[in-house]
Order: C-alpha cells, then sequence, then structure tokens
C-alpha cells in the first residue's frame, strides 16, 4: 500500500468516526444562550448604573464586563459552564464568558502536572493567541490612526 | 426598557449565530473562532462600524468577543491620539487590562479551588 492510499484511507476512516454537529437545533441553542447571557449584561449594566449614578457608561460596561468574566470562571470552578457548552456551541464560546472559561478549563484540567508547567502554561493555550492577535490588530490600527 | 432587552438578545444571539455557523461549515476550533472574531471586532471598530451597533444594542455588542476587539482598537485609537507613538504599544493592552487580569486572575484562584471532574457525557 503506497503512502497516499493510505492517507486516503486513514483520512476517510476518520472522517466516519468524527462527532457530527448536528446542524439545525445547535444553531437555534447557540442564539438563545448566546443572546441570554448577552442580557444578563445587559441587566448587570442597568443595576450598576442604577446603584451608582455617578458612574460613567463606560466604567459601567467595564464592570460589567469582569462581572461577567469572575461569574463564568466560577461556572467552570464547579462544572456547570461546560455542561452549557456541551449543547450551546458557539452560544458559550463567543460571549465573553467563553473566553474566561477558556482560561478557567484548561488552568483546572492541567493543574496535576503542576502549578508552574501546569496551570500556569496551559491558562493560556486558547486566550494566548487570543491576547497575541488582538494586541497585534490594536498596534496596527494605532499606527494607522498615528498617520491619519 | 423591554424594547432594549429584545435588541441586546437579538444582536448577541445573531453574533453567537455567525459563530455556530463557522463551527458547523468548517469545523473550526474555539481558539480560532476567538481569534477571528477579535480581529473582526478591531477592524471594525477601526473603520467606525462597530460604535453604531453598540450604540444600537448596548450590551448585545459589548458581551460578545468581537466587543473585546472594539476595546483593543479604541484603546489604541484614543492612546494615539493622547500620547502619539507611545500610544501605539500601550493603548490596546491598558484597554483590555482589567477584563485580561480578572480572567487570569480568578482563574487561577478557582483552579486552585477546585478539580476538573471526569466528563462523564
Amino acid at each position: 500500500m503506497n503512502v497516499t492510499e493510505r492517507n486516503y484511507k486513514y483520512n476517510r476512516y476518520v472522517d466516519s468516526k468524527k462527532p457530527l454537529t448536528k446542524n439545525f437545533p445547535t444553531l437555534i441553542y447557540a442564539y438563545v444562550v448566546g443572546g441570554f447571557i448577552c442580557m444578563i449584561g445587559q441587566g448587570i449594566l442597568d443595576l450598576l448604573l442604577y446603584l451608582y449614578p455617578t458612574m460613567s457608561v463606560d466604567t459601567a460596561s467595564g464592570w460589567m464586563l469582569i462581572i461577567l468574566i469572575i461569574l463564568a470562571s466560577f461556572l467552570t470552578g464547579i462544572g456547570v459552564y461546560d455542561r452549557i457548552g456541551v449543547f450551546a456551541g458557539a452560544g458559550s464560546i463567543v460571549p465573553i464568558t467563553g473566553f474566561s472559561n477558556s482560561i478557567t478549563s484548561p488552568a483546572m484540567e492541567f493543574k496535576k502536572e503542576g502549578i508552574i508547567f501546569g496551570m500556569c502554561v496551559k491558562m493560556f493555550s486558547v486566550a494566548g493567541p487570543v491576547i497575541v492577535n488582538g494586541l497585534g490588530i490594536s498596534v496596527i490600527v494605532g499606527i494607522i490612526y498615528l498617520f491619519i | 426598557m423591554l424594547l432594549l432587552y429584545l435588541k441586546v438578545f437579538l444582536v448577541g444571539g445573531f453574533i453567537c449565530f455567525l459563530g455556530q455557523i463557522l463551527i458547523i461549515k468548517t469545523n473550526m476550533t474555539s481558539a480560532r473562532i476567538l481569534v477571528l472574531f477579535v480581529c473582526i471586532g478591531a477592524v471594525m471598530e477601526a473603520f467606525g462600524l462597530y460604535d453604531p451597533i453598540v450604540n444600537w444594542a448596548s450590551a448585545g455588542a459589548l458581551v460578545p468577543i468581537t466587543g473585546f476587539g472594539r476595546s483593543l482598537a479604541k484603546g489604541a485609537i484614543e492612546a494615539v491620539k493622547e500620547k502619539g507613538l507611545l500610544g501605539v504599544l500601550t493603548g490596546g493592552l491598558s484597554a483590555t487590562a482589567g477584563g485580561i487580569v480578572a480572567a487570569v486572575i480568578f482563574a487561577y484562584l478557582f483552579s486552585l479551588i477546585f478539580s476538573s471532574k471526569t466528563k462523564k457525557y
């Protein structure tokens, strides 16, 4: 059996074993869960503006994101967030809570490999690329605005 | 009031819906989706297209990760106007520092307290 034939057969075998994402229902779940998380965020924002009327909207929205991040981190800790993620797909990944989940989840997973080389390294396995690329874009945007 | 929450739901849900379409069509991993959406948010903010969405749907555009990209770009733009060349380097991270530090510190704290459970599903 030559290499190309073997690779072809192997890839076909892998494709047949891959878990298929069911198309239609997951789209609805993603929409509903994602929208619901954003509504919770709006609720926190309105509550903050109601409790502290002097606070500016920018500060309040910063606090709102931080509160959502802490909540998601806690829910990941007690194992609830991953359960939401199973049926919500992108609905739990795309909101900022998914960013927090992507830091906490591998940190917990790799705790048994040690604090420094397990937890602290794996913490950034998803957040690292996001921060690196985000900062790259922000520097490019900054340079463009410097010359405008 | 109720209308605002409906807008938040529609816009926030729609952004997640786009992410789910990407997952189904291209089998992208969550890291790639997050990177892509942060970049889209930052580019849209740079062209001034993201602020109108924020004004219209408030948290519906702030909570999805595109809002994170937006604050990276917005921070860079504002810092450039204030500090010039130094702002190019300091702007992005200082605007998002609160979120990143909170995520890292609480991830550290909660993973010291809780251990991961065996997945049963």
